[in-house]
Protein backbone atom coordinates (compact mmCIF):
# COMPACT_ATOMS: atom_id res chain seq x y z
CA UNK A 1 0.00 0.00 0.00
CA UNK A 2 1.20 3.50 -0.74
CA UNK A 3 1.42 6.10 1.96
CA UNK A 4 -1.64 7.90 0.61
CA UNK A 5 -3.65 4.70 0.47
CA UNK A 6 -2.89 4.18 4.15
CA UNK A 7 -3.92 7.76 4.89
CA UNK A 8 -7.21 7.17 3.06
CA UNK A 9 -7.85 3.99 5.05
CA UNK A 10 -7.34 5.81 8.31
CA UNK A 11 -9.65 8.63 7.22
CA UNK A 12 -12.29 6.04 6.40
CA UNK A 13 -11.84 4.27 9.71
CA UNK A 14 -12.41 7.49 11.64
CA UNK A 15 -15.24 8.62 9.34
CA UNK A 16 -17.54 5.91 10.72
CA UNK A 17 -17.81 7.91 13.97
CA UNK A 18 -19.64 11.22 14.28
CA UNK A 19 -19.13 11.66 17.95
CA UNK A 20 -15.76 13.02 19.12
CA UNK A 21 -15.82 10.60 22.05
CA UNK A 22 -15.88 7.60 19.73
CA UNK A 23 -13.06 9.08 17.67
CA UNK A 24 -11.02 9.60 20.77
CA UNK A 25 -11.83 6.11 22.03
CA UNK A 26 -10.46 4.73 18.76
CA UNK A 27 -7.35 6.87 19.17
CA UNK A 28 -6.92 5.62 22.73
CA UNK A 29 -7.26 2.02 21.51
CA UNK A 30 -4.60 2.67 18.91
CA UNK A 31 -2.35 4.15 21.59
CA UNK A 32 -2.90 1.14 23.81
CA UNK A 33 -2.12 -1.32 21.04
CA UNK A 34 1.08 0.41 19.95
CA UNK A 35 3.95 -1.95 20.44
CA UNK A 36 6.00 -0.80 23.40
CA UNK A 37 9.30 0.74 22.44
CA UNK A 38 12.23 -1.41 23.45
CA UNK A 39 13.85 0.05 26.57
CA UNK A 40 17.18 0.16 24.76
CA UNK A 41 15.71 2.71 22.36
CA UNK A 42 14.46 4.98 25.15
CA UNK A 43 17.69 6.92 25.06
CA UNK A 44 18.11 10.65 25.63
CA UNK A 45 19.05 10.80 21.96
CA UNK A 46 15.68 9.43 20.89
CA UNK A 47 13.58 11.61 23.16
CA UNK A 48 11.57 14.52 21.81
CA UNK A 49 10.67 16.78 24.70
CA UNK A 50 7.40 18.64 24.45
CA UNK A 51 6.25 21.04 27.10
CA UNK A 52 3.33 18.74 27.92
CA UNK A 53 4.37 15.21 27.10
CA UNK A 54 7.38 13.24 25.92
CA UNK A 55 7.76 11.27 22.73
CA UNK A 56 10.45 8.75 21.88
CA UNK A 57 11.24 7.91 18.29
CA UNK A 58 13.59 5.37 16.81
CA UNK A 59 14.18 4.51 13.16
CA UNK A 60 15.88 1.54 11.47
CA UNK A 61 16.94 1.36 7.85
CA UNK A 62 17.12 -1.95 6.02
CA UNK A 63 17.02 -2.74 2.27
CA UNK A 64 16.00 0.80 1.39
CA UNK A 65 13.05 0.81 3.81
CA UNK A 66 12.67 2.83 7.00
CA UNK A 67 10.93 1.26 10.00
CA UNK A 68 9.90 3.55 12.82
CA UNK A 69 9.13 2.72 16.44
CA UNK A 70 7.87 5.23 18.94
CA UNK A 71 6.15 5.82 22.23
CA UNK A 72 4.78 8.57 24.43
CA UNK A 73 3.87 8.95 28.08
CA UNK A 74 0.45 10.41 27.15
CA UNK A 75 -2.03 7.98 25.61
CA UNK A 76 -3.61 10.42 23.14
CA UNK A 77 -0.16 11.36 21.90
CA UNK A 78 0.69 7.67 21.72
CA UNK A 79 -2.40 7.16 19.56
CA UNK A 80 -1.16 9.74 17.09
CA UNK A 81 2.35 8.28 17.24
CA UNK A 82 0.78 4.95 16.32
CA UNK A 83 -1.03 6.55 13.36
CA UNK A 84 2.12 8.30 12.13
CA UNK A 85 4.03 5.03 12.31
CA UNK A 86 1.25 3.18 10.45
CA UNK A 87 1.44 5.78 7.70
CA UNK A 88 5.16 6.30 7.32
CA UNK A 89 6.83 3.11 8.49
CA UNK A 90 7.85 0.58 5.81
CA UNK A 91 8.52 3.09 3.07
CA UNK A 92 11.55 4.47 1.32
CA UNK A 93 13.18 7.76 2.35
CA UNK A 94 12.00 9.34 -0.92
CA UNK A 95 8.38 8.33 -0.38
CA UNK A 96 8.48 9.63 3.19
CA UNK A 97 10.09 12.91 2.22
CA UNK A 98 7.53 13.79 -0.42
CA UNK A 99 4.55 12.86 1.75
CA UNK A 100 2.05 15.45 2.80
CA UNK A 101 0.43 14.28 6.02
CA UNK A 102 -3.17 15.34 5.42
CA UNK A 103 -4.95 12.59 7.32
CA UNK A 104 -4.61 14.20 10.75
CA UNK A 105 -6.53 17.24 9.63
CA UNK A 106 -9.16 15.08 7.90
CA UNK A 107 -9.85 12.92 10.95
CA UNK A 108 -10.29 15.99 13.14
CA UNK A 109 -7.23 15.54 15.31
CA UNK A 110 -5.33 18.49 13.94
CA UNK A 111 -5.35 20.24 17.29
CA UNK A 112 -2.83 17.71 18.56
CA UNK A 113 -0.41 18.75 15.86
CA UNK A 114 -0.76 22.41 16.58
CA UNK A 115 2.62 23.82 17.62
CA UNK A 116 0.95 25.62 20.49
CA UNK A 117 -0.01 22.33 22.15
CA UNK A 118 3.69 21.66 22.56
CA UNK A 119 3.22 17.96 23.06
CA UNK A 120 6.23 16.92 21.01
CA UNK A 121 4.21 15.75 17.99
CA UNK A 122 5.22 18.52 15.62
CA UNK A 123 8.84 17.82 16.50
CA UNK A 124 8.20 14.11 15.97
CA UNK A 125 6.90 14.59 12.42
CA UNK A 126 9.93 16.74 11.72
CA UNK A 127 12.21 14.10 13.21
CA UNK A 128 10.63 11.32 11.11
CA UNK A 129 11.43 13.31 8.00
CA UNK A 130 14.91 14.07 9.30
CA UNK A 131 15.60 10.35 9.63
CA UNK A 132 14.44 9.91 6.03
CA UNK A 133 16.67 12.72 4.88
CA UNK A 134 19.64 11.32 6.78
CA UNK A 135 19.17 7.80 5.36
CA UNK A 136 18.68 9.19 1.87
CA UNK A 137 21.93 11.11 1.95
CA UNK A 138 23.69 8.05 3.38
CA UNK A 139 22.43 6.04 0.41
CA UNK A 140 23.79 8.54 -2.06
CA UNK B 1 -20.24 32.82 54.21
CA UNK B 2 -21.02 33.38 50.56
CA UNK B 3 -22.07 36.97 50.56
CA UNK B 4 -20.87 37.87 47.10
CA UNK B 5 -23.55 38.28 44.47
CA UNK B 6 -22.45 35.56 42.09
CA UNK B 7 -25.05 36.30 39.41
CA UNK B 8 -24.09 39.94 39.33
CA UNK B 9 -20.41 39.09 39.17
CA UNK B 10 -20.84 36.55 36.37
CA UNK B 11 -22.79 39.05 34.33
CA UNK B 12 -19.84 41.45 34.64
CA UNK B 13 -17.58 39.05 32.69
CA UNK B 14 -18.75 38.81 29.05
CA UNK B 15 -16.42 35.93 28.15
CA UNK B 16 -18.20 33.61 30.56
CA UNK B 17 -20.97 33.30 27.94
CA UNK B 18 -18.59 31.73 25.43
CA UNK B 19 -19.19 28.24 24.09
CA UNK B 20 -16.28 25.84 23.62
CA UNK B 21 -17.00 22.85 21.35
CA UNK B 22 -20.67 23.82 21.72
CA UNK B 23 -20.52 23.53 25.49
CA UNK B 24 -20.70 26.39 27.96
CA UNK B 25 -17.19 27.45 28.92
CA UNK B 26 -16.08 26.40 32.38
CA UNK B 27 -12.95 28.42 32.99
CA UNK B 28 -10.76 26.87 35.68
CA UNK B 29 -7.43 28.25 34.44
CA UNK B 30 -7.44 31.41 36.49
CA UNK B 31 -3.97 30.72 37.85
CA UNK B 32 -2.66 31.28 34.32
CA UNK B 33 -4.73 34.36 33.62
CA UNK B 34 -8.08 35.76 34.71
CA UNK B 35 -10.97 37.05 32.63
CA UNK B 36 -11.78 40.73 32.45
CA UNK B 37 -14.92 42.44 33.76
CA UNK B 38 -16.80 44.84 31.52
CA UNK B 39 -15.66 47.85 33.56
CA UNK B 40 -12.00 47.03 32.80
CA UNK B 41 -12.75 46.53 29.11
CA UNK B 42 -14.62 49.85 29.11
CA UNK B 43 -11.71 51.57 30.82
CA UNK B 44 -9.33 50.44 28.07
CA UNK B 45 -11.64 51.88 25.43
CA UNK B 46 -12.22 55.02 27.42
CA UNK B 47 -8.48 55.51 27.65
CA UNK B 48 -8.03 55.40 23.90
CA UNK B 49 -11.17 57.40 23.23
CA UNK B 50 -10.59 60.22 25.71
CA UNK B 51 -7.12 60.21 27.24
CA UNK B 52 -4.64 59.08 24.66
CA UNK B 53 -1.53 61.20 24.57
CA UNK B 54 2.03 60.48 25.62
CA UNK B 55 2.45 61.24 29.27
CA UNK B 56 4.78 63.34 31.43
CA UNK B 57 6.18 65.37 28.55
CA UNK B 58 3.33 67.11 26.81
CA UNK B 59 2.34 70.65 27.73
CA UNK B 60 -1.02 70.14 26.10
CA UNK B 61 -4.15 69.30 28.02
CA UNK B 62 -4.67 65.80 26.67
CA UNK B 63 -1.17 64.81 27.78
CA UNK B 64 -1.89 66.32 31.19
CA UNK B 65 -5.05 64.28 31.45
CA UNK B 66 -3.28 61.07 30.48
CA UNK B 67 -0.46 61.78 32.92
CA UNK B 68 -2.92 62.37 35.71
CA UNK B 69 -4.75 59.13 34.98
CA UNK B 70 -1.49 57.15 34.94
CA UNK B 71 -0.23 58.70 38.18
CA UNK B 72 -3.61 58.17 39.83
CA UNK B 73 -3.28 54.52 38.86
CA UNK B 74 0.03 54.47 40.73
CA UNK B 75 -1.78 55.82 43.79
CA UNK B 76 -4.37 53.07 43.41
CA UNK B 77 -1.71 50.33 43.32
CA UNK B 78 0.07 51.86 46.33
CA UNK B 79 -3.18 51.98 48.26
CA UNK B 80 -4.11 48.42 47.19
CA UNK B 81 -0.80 47.04 48.47
CA UNK B 82 -0.74 49.24 51.56
CA UNK B 83 2.47 50.96 50.48
CA UNK B 84 3.59 54.11 52.29
CA UNK B 85 4.49 56.13 49.25
CA UNK B 86 3.41 56.24 45.63
CA UNK B 87 7.10 56.48 44.61
CA UNK B 88 7.52 52.93 45.87
CA UNK B 89 5.37 51.59 43.03
CA UNK B 90 7.13 50.90 39.72
CA UNK B 91 4.99 49.88 36.78
CA UNK B 92 6.39 46.89 34.89
CA UNK B 93 5.09 44.56 32.21
CA UNK B 94 4.30 42.03 34.91
CA UNK B 95 5.79 39.82 37.60
CA UNK B 96 8.52 38.47 35.34
CA UNK B 97 9.84 41.88 34.38
CA UNK B 98 9.63 43.07 37.98
CA UNK B 99 11.74 40.15 39.22
CA UNK B 100 14.23 40.62 36.40
CA UNK B 101 14.50 44.28 37.33
CA UNK B 102 15.30 43.50 40.96
CA UNK B 103 17.62 40.60 40.13
CA UNK B 104 19.59 42.82 37.76
CA UNK B 105 19.68 46.09 39.66
CA UNK B 106 20.05 44.59 43.13
CA UNK B 107 22.76 42.33 41.77
CA UNK B 108 24.65 45.29 40.29
CA UNK B 109 24.43 47.25 43.52
CA UNK B 110 25.03 44.64 46.18
CA UNK B 111 26.28 41.29 44.89
CA UNK B 112 29.73 39.90 44.26
CA UNK B 113 31.45 36.58 43.64
CA UNK B 114 30.77 33.99 46.33
CA UNK B 115 27.49 35.58 47.48
CA UNK B 116 24.28 33.57 47.71
CA UNK B 117 20.61 33.94 46.77
CA UNK B 118 17.85 31.86 48.36
CA UNK B 119 14.71 30.77 46.52
CA UNK B 120 12.30 27.93 47.32
CA UNK B 121 11.67 24.63 45.57
CA UNK B 122 8.11 25.72 44.67
CA UNK B 123 9.04 28.80 42.64
CA UNK B 124 7.70 29.56 39.18
CA UNK B 125 10.48 29.72 36.57
CA UNK B 126 10.16 33.50 36.63
CA UNK B 127 11.40 33.52 40.22
CA UNK B 128 14.24 31.10 39.47
CA UNK B 129 15.78 31.99 36.13
CA UNK B 130 16.46 35.73 36.75
CA UNK B 131 18.34 34.73 39.94
CA UNK B 132 20.22 32.00 38.10
CA UNK B 133 21.24 34.59 35.52
CA UNK B 134 22.45 36.83 38.32
CA UNK B 135 24.37 33.91 39.85
CA UNK B 136 26.00 33.19 36.53
CA UNK B 137 26.89 36.82 35.96
CA UNK B 138 28.40 37.34 39.39
CA UNK B 139 29.61 33.78 40.10
CA UNK B 140 27.20 33.38 42.99
CA UNK B 141 25.34 30.37 44.36
CA UNK B 142 21.59 29.69 44.33
CA UNK B 143 20.27 27.97 47.48
CA UNK B 144 16.88 26.27 47.60
CA UNK B 145 14.44 25.98 50.51
CA UNK B 146 12.95 22.46 50.50
CA UNK B 147 9.37 21.53 51.45
CA UNK B 148 7.62 18.73 53.31
CA UNK B 149 5.33 16.12 51.74
CA UNK B 150 2.25 18.31 52.24
CA UNK B 151 3.86 21.04 50.15
CA UNK B 152 4.82 23.42 52.97
CA UNK B 153 8.22 25.09 53.08
CA UNK B 154 10.69 23.73 55.61
CA UNK B 155 11.48 26.79 57.71
CA UNK B 156 14.13 25.01 59.78
CA UNK B 157 16.04 24.20 56.60
CA UNK B 158 15.48 27.81 55.50
CA UNK B 159 17.08 29.15 58.68
CA UNK B 160 20.05 26.88 58.11
CA UNK B 161 20.51 28.19 54.56
CA UNK B 162 20.82 31.80 55.70
CA UNK B 163 24.38 32.92 56.29
CA UNK B 164 26.72 35.89 55.98
CA UNK B 165 26.97 35.38 52.22
CA UNK B 166 23.19 35.46 51.66
CA UNK B 167 22.32 38.67 49.83
CA UNK B 168 18.61 38.28 49.14
CA UNK B 169 15.72 35.82 49.58
CA UNK B 170 13.07 35.46 46.84
CA UNK B 171 9.98 33.40 47.67
CA UNK B 172 6.50 33.05 46.28
CA UNK B 173 3.56 34.10 48.43
CA UNK B 174 1.28 31.41 46.94
CA UNK B 175 2.44 28.39 44.92
CA UNK B 176 0.93 28.31 41.43
CA UNK B 177 1.02 24.49 41.45
CA UNK B 178 0.28 23.46 45.03
CA UNK B 179 -1.80 26.42 46.16
CA UNK B 180 0.25 26.63 49.35
CA UNK B 181 0.06 30.01 51.06
CA UNK B 182 3.56 30.45 52.41
CA UNK B 183 4.16 32.10 55.80
CA UNK B 184 5.89 35.01 54.10
CA UNK B 185 5.66 37.29 57.12
CA UNK B 186 7.69 34.80 59.11
CA UNK B 187 10.07 34.20 56.20
CA UNK B 188 10.70 37.94 55.95
CA UNK B 189 11.17 38.33 59.70
CA UNK B 190 13.73 35.51 59.80
CA UNK B 191 15.74 37.10 56.97
CA UNK B 192 15.47 40.56 58.51
CA UNK B 193 16.99 39.26 61.73
CA UNK B 194 20.15 38.94 59.67
CA UNK B 195 19.55 42.15 57.71
CA UNK B 196 18.79 40.27 54.50
CA UNK B 197 16.11 41.72 52.21
CA UNK B 198 13.25 39.62 50.81
CA UNK B 199 11.37 39.72 47.51
CA UNK B 200 7.89 38.18 47.49
CA UNK B 201 6.35 36.95 44.24
CA UNK B 202 2.72 37.92 44.73
CA UNK B 203 1.41 36.88 41.30
CA UNK B 204 -0.82 34.13 42.73
CA UNK B 205 -1.60 35.94 45.98
CA UNK B 206 -3.02 39.39 45.23
CA UNK B 207 -6.09 38.14 43.34
CA UNK B 208 -7.05 35.81 46.18
CA UNK B 209 -5.94 37.04 49.60
CA UNK B 210 -5.51 40.39 51.31
CA UNK B 211 -1.95 41.66 50.99
CA UNK B 212 -0.36 44.51 52.90
CA UNK B 213 3.30 45.06 52.14
CA UNK B 214 3.84 47.19 55.25
CA UNK B 215 2.38 44.55 57.50
CA UNK B 216 4.53 41.89 55.83
CA UNK B 217 7.51 44.25 55.92
CA UNK B 218 8.42 43.01 52.42
CA UNK B 219 11.37 44.72 50.79
CA UNK B 220 10.08 43.95 47.31
CA UNK B 221 6.64 42.67 46.34
CA UNK B 222 5.68 41.98 42.71
CA UNK B 223 2.52 41.03 40.83
CA UNK B 224 0.93 40.89 37.37
CA UNK B 225 -2.18 42.77 36.37
CA UNK B 226 -3.57 40.06 34.12
CA UNK B 227 -3.93 37.63 37.03
CA UNK B 228 -6.13 40.12 38.86
CA UNK B 229 -8.68 40.91 36.13
CA UNK B 230 -6.56 43.63 34.44
CA UNK B 231 -5.13 43.49 30.91
CA UNK B 232 -1.91 41.70 29.99
CA UNK B 233 1.33 43.64 29.80
CA UNK B 234 0.98 45.63 33.01
CA UNK B 235 2.14 44.76 36.49
CA UNK B 236 3.89 46.34 39.40
CA UNK B 237 6.93 46.22 41.61
CA UNK B 238 6.65 47.52 45.12
CA UNK B 239 10.04 48.31 46.62
CA UNK B 240 10.92 50.03 49.85
CA UNK B 241 12.12 53.52 49.00
CA UNK B 242 15.49 53.00 50.68
CA UNK B 243 16.21 50.02 48.41
CA UNK B 244 14.91 51.55 45.21
CA UNK B 245 17.03 54.64 45.81
CA UNK B 246 20.14 52.53 46.09
CA UNK B 247 19.52 50.38 43.01
CA UNK B 248 20.87 51.50 39.63
CA UNK B 249 18.38 51.75 36.73
CA UNK B 250 17.42 48.55 34.89
CA UNK B 251 16.85 49.91 31.41
CA UNK B 252 17.91 53.16 29.84
CA UNK B 253 15.88 55.45 27.63
CA UNK B 254 13.49 58.34 27.78
CA UNK B 255 11.50 59.12 30.89
CA UNK B 256 14.10 57.67 33.28
CA UNK B 257 16.65 60.46 32.89
CA UNK B 258 17.19 63.82 34.56
CA UNK B 259 19.78 65.18 32.15
CA UNK B 260 21.41 63.54 29.17
CA UNK B 261 24.86 64.64 28.05
CA UNK B 262 27.21 62.56 25.96
CA UNK B 263 29.75 62.88 28.77
CA UNK B 264 27.40 61.86 31.58
CA UNK B 265 23.69 61.23 32.08
CA UNK B 266 21.97 61.70 35.40
CA UNK B 267 18.90 59.72 36.28
CA UNK B 268 15.41 60.76 37.23
CA UNK B 269 13.93 60.30 40.69
CA UNK B 270 11.74 57.47 41.83
CA UNK B 271 9.63 55.99 40.40
CA UNK B 272 10.63 57.25 36.94
CA UNK B 273 14.23 56.04 37.27
CA UNK B 274 12.91 52.52 36.63
CA UNK B 275 10.38 53.34 33.93
CA UNK B 276 12.32 53.82 30.73
CA UNK B 277 10.32 54.55 27.61
CA UNK B 278 6.64 55.31 27.15
CA UNK B 279 4.82 53.46 29.92
CA UNK B 280 1.65 51.47 29.37
CA UNK B 281 -0.59 54.25 30.64
CA UNK B 282 -3.71 52.62 29.20
CA UNK B 283 -2.80 49.38 30.97
CA UNK B 284 -2.04 51.12 34.25
CA UNK B 285 -5.42 52.86 34.32
CA UNK B 286 -7.19 49.61 33.45
CA UNK B 287 -5.26 47.92 36.26
CA UNK B 288 -6.46 50.58 38.67
CA UNK B 289 -10.02 49.89 37.53
CA UNK B 290 -9.55 46.14 38.09
CA UNK B 291 -8.21 46.79 41.59
CA UNK B 292 -11.19 49.05 42.27
CA UNK B 293 -13.52 46.27 41.12
CA UNK B 294 -11.82 43.74 43.41
CA UNK B 295 -11.89 46.12 46.36
CA UNK B 296 -15.51 46.98 45.76
CA UNK B 297 -16.37 43.28 45.84
CA UNK B 298 -14.14 42.88 48.88
CA UNK B 299 -11.00 40.79 48.97
CA UNK B 300 -12.04 39.13 52.25
CA UNK B 301 -15.33 38.03 50.71
CA UNK B 302 -13.51 36.84 47.60
CA UNK B 303 -11.06 34.85 49.72
CA UNK B 304 -13.85 33.26 51.74
CA UNK B 305 -15.87 32.34 48.65
CA UNK B 306 -12.86 30.93 46.79
CA UNK B 307 -11.88 28.96 49.88
CA UNK B 308 -15.33 27.37 49.82
CA UNK B 309 -14.95 26.52 46.12
CA UNK B 310 -11.50 25.01 46.66
CA UNK B 311 -12.59 22.91 49.62
CA UNK B 312 -15.69 21.72 47.77
CA UNK B 313 -13.72 20.80 44.64
CA UNK B 314 -11.12 18.92 46.69
CA UNK B 315 -13.81 16.97 48.51
CA UNK B 316 -15.58 16.06 45.27
CA UNK B 317 -12.34 15.09 43.51
CA UNK B 318 -11.69 12.59 46.27
CA UNK B 319 -14.82 10.67 45.17
CA UNK B 320 -12.78 9.47 42.20
CA UNK B 321 -10.73 6.28 42.56
CA UNK B 322 -6.93 6.62 42.50
CA UNK B 323 -7.22 10.38 42.98
CA UNK B 324 -4.05 12.06 44.21
CA UNK B 325 -4.26 15.68 45.30
CA UNK B 326 -0.85 17.27 44.77
CA UNK B 327 -0.36 19.83 47.52
CA UNK B 328 -2.10 19.39 50.85
CA UNK B 329 -0.83 22.38 52.77
CA UNK B 330 -2.82 23.54 55.75
CA UNK B 331 -3.18 27.01 54.21
CA UNK B 332 -4.14 26.86 50.55
CA UNK B 333 -5.35 29.35 48.01
CA UNK B 334 -7.69 28.79 45.04
CA UNK B 335 -5.65 26.05 43.34
CA UNK B 336 -6.21 22.28 43.23
CA UNK B 337 -3.59 20.17 41.45
CA UNK B 338 -4.21 16.48 40.99
CA UNK B 339 -3.39 13.24 39.20
CA UNK B 340 -5.60 10.21 38.62
CA UNK B 341 -3.82 6.85 38.73
CA UNK B 342 -1.23 6.69 35.98
CA UNK B 343 -3.21 8.81 33.54
CA UNK B 344 -1.08 11.50 31.94
CA UNK B 345 -2.23 15.08 32.68
CA UNK B 346 -2.19 15.93 28.96
CA UNK B 347 -4.81 13.27 28.22
CA UNK B 348 -7.15 14.55 30.91
CA UNK B 349 -6.69 18.17 29.82
CA UNK B 350 -7.33 17.45 26.14
CA UNK B 351 -10.50 15.48 26.82
CA UNK B 352 -11.84 17.98 29.39
CA UNK B 353 -11.36 20.68 26.76
CA UNK B 354 -13.70 18.72 24.48
CA UNK B 355 -16.30 19.10 27.22
CA UNK B 356 -15.81 22.86 27.44
CA UNK B 357 -13.62 22.80 30.53
CA UNK B 358 -10.39 24.79 30.60
CA UNK B 359 -7.83 23.45 33.06
CA UNK B 360 -4.06 23.65 33.01
CA UNK B 361 -1.89 20.59 32.53
CA UNK B 362 1.84 20.03 32.64
CA UNK B 363 4.62 21.43 34.79
CA UNK B 364 3.06 24.91 35.17
CA UNK B 365 6.44 26.59 34.61
CA UNK B 366 7.71 25.01 37.83
CA UNK B 367 9.82 22.14 36.49
CA UNK B 368 12.11 21.85 39.53
CA UNK B 369 9.04 21.41 41.75
CA UNK B 370 7.45 18.82 39.45
CA UNK B 371 10.77 16.94 39.20
CA UNK B 372 11.15 16.95 42.97
CA UNK B 373 7.71 15.32 43.25
CA UNK B 374 8.71 12.72 40.65
CA UNK B 375 5.52 13.20 38.63
CA UNK B 376 5.02 14.01 34.93
CA UNK B 377 3.07 17.16 35.78
CA UNK B 378 -0.38 17.77 37.19
CA UNK B 379 -3.87 18.72 36.12
CA UNK B 380 -4.64 22.02 37.78
CA UNK B 381 -8.00 23.61 38.43
CA UNK B 382 -7.62 27.18 39.65
CA UNK B 383 -10.57 29.32 40.62
CA UNK B 384 -11.73 32.89 40.55
CA UNK B 385 -14.71 34.46 42.31
CA UNK B 386 -16.87 34.11 39.19
CA UNK B 387 -16.69 30.30 39.37
CA UNK B 388 -19.49 28.32 41.00
CA UNK B 389 -20.16 25.03 42.75
CA UNK B 390 -22.40 24.07 39.81
CA UNK B 391 -19.39 24.43 37.53
CA UNK B 392 -17.41 22.22 39.88
CA UNK B 393 -20.21 19.62 39.78
CA UNK B 394 -20.12 19.67 35.96
CA UNK B 395 -16.34 19.45 36.02
CA UNK B 396 -16.46 16.40 38.32
CA UNK B 397 -19.01 14.65 36.08
CA UNK B 398 -16.86 15.42 33.02
CA UNK B 399 -13.73 14.24 34.78
CA UNK B 400 -15.39 10.95 35.72
CA UNK B 401 -16.33 10.43 32.08
CA UNK B 402 -12.83 11.24 30.91
CA UNK B 403 -11.20 8.97 33.47
CA UNK B 404 -13.43 6.09 32.39
CA UNK B 405 -12.38 6.66 28.79
CA UNK B 406 -8.71 6.71 29.71
CA UNK B 407 -8.69 3.79 32.16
Amino acid sequence: MTINEIQENIIEEFAQFDDWMDKYSLLIDMGNSLQALDEKHKTPQNIIEGCQSRVWLNADYNDGIITYQGESDAILVKGIVSLLIQVLSGHTPDEILKTELYFIDKIGLKEHLSPTRSNGLVAMVKQMKMFALAYKSKEN
Amino acid sequence: MNTINIEQIRSDFPILNEKIHNKPLIYFDNGATTQKPQCVLDRINYGYEHLNANIHRGVHSLSQRATEAHENARNAVAQFLGADKREEIIFTRGTTEAINLVAFSFGEAFCKEGDEVIVSVMEHHSNIVPWQMLCERKKMTLRVIPMNERGELDLVAYKNLLNARTKIVAVTHVSNVLGTINPVKEIIEIAHNQNIPVLIDGAQAVPHIAVNVKELDADFYVFSGHKIYAPTGIGALYGKEKWLNELPPYQGGGEMIAKVRFEKTTYNELPFKFEAGTPDYIGSTALAEALRYVQETGIEKIAAYEYELTAYCTQRLLEIDSMRIIGNAQHKSAVVSFLVGNIHPYDIGMLLDKLGIAVRTGHHCAQPLIDSLEIPGTVRASFAFYNTKEEIDNFIEALKRVVTMLS
